[in-house]
């Protein structure tokens, strides 16, 4: 038997919940179909998050892809498919990424599995970041440098604490649902350790009295604990955390069963998330709003 | 003996790649220090090495740990492979953030040239601050010479010089004081 998980017609980091809701009563080697054609809308958030789902299935999963052209060219372009091709089963047309014309992205989905992955993606978002930080969000020069850091950073947790490859996406557009103004957004999703396991391999580590995933993330991202001795660690996250709260961003780190936010004063989001429906390894949010003053959308 | 290491050659030998100018990455970044230490264990015994970012096009926070503060603590601990000395070149607002932020976590300071001048980085009090600018600008000093210049008593004086030399910012010569970078050396 085979098991519909119904992908909400618009996809973000919120609606996501409602994917992982439907598959928390489902046994991981259950055959499910992953029902994406009323998709209308993704963030880069969702379209990772989709990856790793299937990479956290024993029995390949399917996916239905979305019907509406538009959709399914955006995902293409975005290089969904040529991912997911090795991943699921996919059901349904949808152009190659060839033929999906020109990518506006400011990086397209990309697995992280090496170091060199890195190198290369921070090579190749460098000039794009510095055309639309500028141009677009309206923001310092500094702004376009703390950008590659905190990408950097969160890419390299997955290959310091996740155990396994992740993926990462870094898009531009304007949030007019949300915010009214443009935004550039780093997702990055893995389906490994998780925060609370990676932790819990710390050496002397002892789980406190109440020690559970929303405790992990607070542990890592407020107060920059790592599962290493060495105190050099833990600055990846504390620094993501830092480069935010200066230019009025939100950074959200999901693992386990709990999402904790930095909240910044233009988003209503809760800071920290428990009981959510669990899903394995690390999912980090980072978005960066255009400069915008009482007058309306403009310098910082 | 000054040495000259420049940051963006090193990080291409390291990867065996002339594309990349970024530091990016806590791996990279061990590999380049590796690389450092090995380059300064061809030289003297005491020697100035101005390491220079010139050429990088930025830092991430986990690579300034490993090339700055560790290169850093290793050579400022009790017992260094060397007596070395750094004067750090070429460093700009693409590298300050990182640098700045793994040198307060550390508790460590470094001399940075810019503009032909040179100047303090890092996690130094005011008092220190103010008795490695009067180093520097006097060239060689004693205890004595320094609190004349700072209007302080000669105890206090030493005091700030002997924590500057902890930092490695200032090399003691023949009983007197030198600041790293000092254009009087």
């Amino acid at each position: 038997m085979t098991t519909v998980i119904t992908v909400p017609p618009s996809l973000d980091d919120h609606s996501f919940e409602q994917v992982l809701d439907q598959l928390a009563a489902v046994p991981p080697d259950a055959k499910i179909l992953v029902d994406a054609r009323h998709v209308r809308w993704s963030s880069p958030y969702g379209l990772t998050a989709l990856l790793t789902l299937a990479q956290t299935r024993t029995e390949r999963p399917a996916l239905a892809v979305p019907e509406l052209d538009e959709t399914a060219s955006y995902w293409a372009r975005a290089s969904f498919f040529h991912h997911a091709e090795s991943v699921y089963d996919l059901h349904g047309h949808y152009p190659k990424q060839r033929d999906a014309g020109e990518s506006n992205a400011l990086l397209e989905i990309t697995p992280i599995v090496k170091t060199d992955d890195i190198h290369k993606l921070v090579g190749r978002v460098q000039e794009r970041a510095k055309q639309i930080i500028q141009a677009e969000l309206k923001l310092e020069t500094k702004a376009i440098i703390g950008f590659t850091m905190t990408l950097s950073e969160i890419c390299q947790n997955i290959l310091e604490h996740a155990g396994a490859g992740g993926w990462v996406a870094v898009q531009s557009y304007k949030w007019t649902k949300r915010l009214g103004r443009r935004v550039v957004v780093i997702a990055v999703s893995d389906a490994g350790l998780g925060f609370r396991k990676s932790l819990e391999t710390a050496p002397g580590h002892l789980p406190s009295a109440r020690w559970d995933d929303a405790a992990a993330l607070e542990e890592a991202v407020i107060r920059g604990v790592s599962r290493f001795r060495d105190r050099s660690r833990g600055q990846g996250l504390a620094g993501a955390r830092k480069y935010v709260g200066r230019w009025a961003g939100k950074l959200s780190v999901r693992s386990g069963t709990a999402r904790i936010s930095i909240v910044p004063g233009w988003d209503d989001d809760i800071p920290l998330a428990e009981g959510l429906a669990p899903f394995p390894g690390a999912q980090v949010q980072v978005i960066i709003p255009e400069a915008v003053t009482s007058g309306g959308p403009s310098q910082r | 003996m000054m040495n000259h290491i420049d940051i963006s050659s090193v990080l291409r030998q390291t990867l065996a790649c002339d594309l990349y100018s970024n530091l990016v990455t806590r791996s990279t970044g061990a590999a380049v220090r590796g690389q450092i230490e090995q380059l300064l264990s061809e030289s003297s015994e005491r020697a100035l090495t101005v390491i220079d970012f010139t050429q990088v096009s930025m830092i991430d926070f986990s690579c300034a740990d490993e090339v700055v503060a560790k290169l850093l603590m290793r050579y400022a601990a009790d017992d260094p492979p060397q007596d070395a000395f750094f004067l750090f070149r070429g460093v700009t607002e693409h590298h300050t953030d990182a640098i700045e932020a793994v040198l307060e976590r550390h508790g460590l300071a470094l001399a940075l040239e810019e503009g032909g001048e040179v100047h303090l980085m890092g996690a130094v009090s005011d008092d220190e601050r103010s008795a490695w600018s009067a180093t520097y600008k006097l060239g060689r000093v004693d205890a004595a010479q320094l609190a004349a210049e700072l209007d302080t008593d000669v105890d206090s004086a030493q005091e700030r010089l002997d924590s500057l030399c902890r930092f490695r910012l200032v090399m003691r010569v023949d009983g007197q004081y030198l600041a790293v970078g000092s254009p009087r050396g």
